[in-house]
């Protein structure tokens, strides 16, 4: 007996734009149903950082490298709630969902590949972390920091550090064992980085070996260009900064595609 | 002759040291029924999740509905429909929007969405509880929504991996009829369970699964009479007795099966002067079954 060869549709490619909207839109009606207690953990965490270090330091510290204490914190904090954003939804997330809801096996069930699924879900991630990092700008704004033009690139600074966030929270969840792994990555990763990112003090007042470790760390290049962003650019270094995000991203993207692959695929 | 939807050849999976399918051979004919029977372990959801390309096999050809896996299980997923043994529905969702994402992954267009989601809702029984959220429903419910959320966009071939596991008998036969109505449109199915009577009233053929092989196949009734012939003599007693009885029957060349209580005497069809004291009934499936793949649970 011949296996069916009649009704043969064209070879599908890689990376397919119904595939991606696929997996984009089972998470825009997600949102949804959940939005009031993400846009709530998102926004409310960087403000309540903003307001505790702005003025509880803002009352011993005034100007800190020629900048009002609260304004260069307000948008420091841009970066925080970028990464609170994307790279923590997206590894309990992507870990919830092939671990305890099975959504990725009906995924990939469907003619999606693990490929278009991790694009998908990062791309998403990074346009929520878009969206909610501007949130501590707009509190700065309204405690006197002056709107620029300048300050409309902030989404998008936010969108391209999101989705190297998104990669890298994806591509931990496709290593982790367990949901009790993260806490290694929270203690020994993400935390030294955002700490040591230039949001809550310059890294120039840290030892040199401190300074060169800081400037591989995404969270300062993107602290740097949000702060340029709101106060004056700066020329090729922004554009350094810029490329050294994407650069982060494409990497992370890659490593989580690969993470998630073997995990998915067996 | 009948066209393929489902080919398989020496096909050989192996996680470390366990094979799980270990040189498989399966047919599904075009428009029928076949159903996946065997014990936990077997390799029958392995052999599932090779369908999908969701495992690669290590040997072995496969191809669905004609393309070839794993290169072509793109082209080939867009035709198919899978329902999963677990529901993984998301549950903070409506039944409509369950549905509706689901019309998006499988590239329904948007003239064509809103019937397919209807169809759907129909086919699942679940047009008047469109807007309730997945969690406020009943089991029998969430499952008919896993097998219309499978059929979306009306595939030629269904994957049902293990459809009625852990249902009442009432919402079982429920989704018999809707198994049953989509057998009747023509659609080709392939159906994992172990549960007997599902494979022998839904399916056009059976194969029975052991340590990842085929150990029988062919439609039920024939495989019946093949291995466990007409009739059985199902003898009860204490334990002692079932042994002797089990003794006896070897010893005139019958084949047994303990039926926990009891011992059944396979094949005493006619009379074959076997006279021992106990309840005839014909041979099933089920007899064929423990048989075939052993007593003991692995």
């Amino acid at each position: 007996m011949a296996a069916v060869r009649a009704q043969r549709s064209p070879k599908l490619g890689r990376l397919e734009r119904p595939a991606l909207t696929g997996v984009l839109v089972r998470e825009v009606v997600n949102f949804s149903s959940y939005w009031r207690s993400a846009t709530f953990s998102s926004t409310v965490e960087p403000t309540i950082y903003l307001l505790a270090f702005g003025f509880g330091f803002g009352s011993l510290v005034s100007t800190i490298g020629g900048y009002d204490y609260v304004q260069f914190v307000g948008t420091g904090t841009v970066a925080t709630a970028v990464l609170f954003s994307s790279a923590f939804p997206a590894m309990f997330g992507t870990f919830v969902k092939y671990q305890f809801q099975r959504t990725y096996d009906a995924i990939l069930a469907a003619p999606v590949d693990t490929e278009e699924l991790v694009t998908a879900e990062a791309l998403w991630i990074a346009t929520r972390a878009g969206v909610y990092g501007c949130v501590p700008m707009v509190v700065s704004i309204a405690f006197g920091l002056d709107p620029r033009w300048g300050m409309l690139a902030v989404p998008f600074i936010g969108w391209i550090a999101g989705f190297g966030w998104a990669c890298f929270g994806i591509a931990v969840a496709g290593h982790a064992k367990s949901i009790e792994n993260f806490s290694y990555i929270v203690s020994a990763v993400l935390t030294p980085l955002f700490l040591v990112a230039g949001t809550f003090f310059p890294l120039e007042t840290l030892p040199g070996w401190a300074q060169f470790l800081g400037n591989l760390n995404p969270l300062h290049h993107c602290v740097e260009l949000v702060r340029h962003a709101a106060f004056g650019w700066e020329g090729w270094s922004d554009v350094a900064s810029a490329a050294f995000l994407a650069g982060f991203g494409l990497l992370m993207w890659r490593i989580a595609i690969r993470a998630m692959t073997r995990k998915l695929v067996d | 002759m009948d066209e393929l939807a489902i080919r398989l050849r020496g096909v050989v999976k192996r996680y470390g040291a366990i094979t799980a399918v270990d040189g498989l051979d399966l047919d599904v004919p075009v428009g029928t029924c076949v159903g996946l029977l065997g014990p936990n372990g077997a390799g029958k959801s392995t052999t599932m999740r090779l369908l999908t390309a969701q495992a690669i096999a290590d040997e072995g050809e496969l191809e669905v509905l004609g393309y070839r896996l794993p290169e072509e299980s793109k082209e080939a997923r867009a035709q198919l429909g899978v329902t999963p043994q677990l529901d993984n529905l998301d549950v903070t969702l409506t039944v409509a929007q369950n549905l509706l994402v689901f019309a998006h992954l499988y590239r329904i267009g948007r003239g064509e969405r809103h019937d397919a989601v209807e169809r759907a809702l129909e086919m699942a029984k679940l047009t008047d509880r469109r807007d309730t959220r997945v969690d406020k429903l009943s089991g029998g419910m969430r499952r008919r929504l896993l097998i219309a959320r499978s059929l979306v966009h009306r595939p030629r071939l269904v994957l049902l991996d293990e459809p009625t596991v852990g249902l009442d008998p009432q919402v079982r036969q429920e989704l018999w009829a809707l198994i049953d109505a989509l057998r009747s449109e023509g659609t080709t199915i392939l159906m994992s369970t172990h549960y007997i009577e599902e494979a022998q009233r839904l399916a056009d053929s059976v194969m029975i699964m052991s340590h990842g092989k085929a150990v029988a196949a062919g439609p039920p009734a024939e495989l019946v009479t093949e291995h466990a012939g007409h009739q059985v003599l199902e003898v009860y007693g204490p334990p002692p007795r079932l042994a002797e009885v089990e003794a006896d029957a070897g010893a005139a060349g019958l084949r047994t099966r303990r039926t926990g209580t009891s011992v059944s005497i396979l094949g005493v069809d006619g009379g074959d002067g076997f006279n021992i004291d106990g309840e005839r009934r014909p041979a099933n499936l089920e007899d064929v079954f423990v048989l075939l793949t052993g007593e003991e649970i692995a």
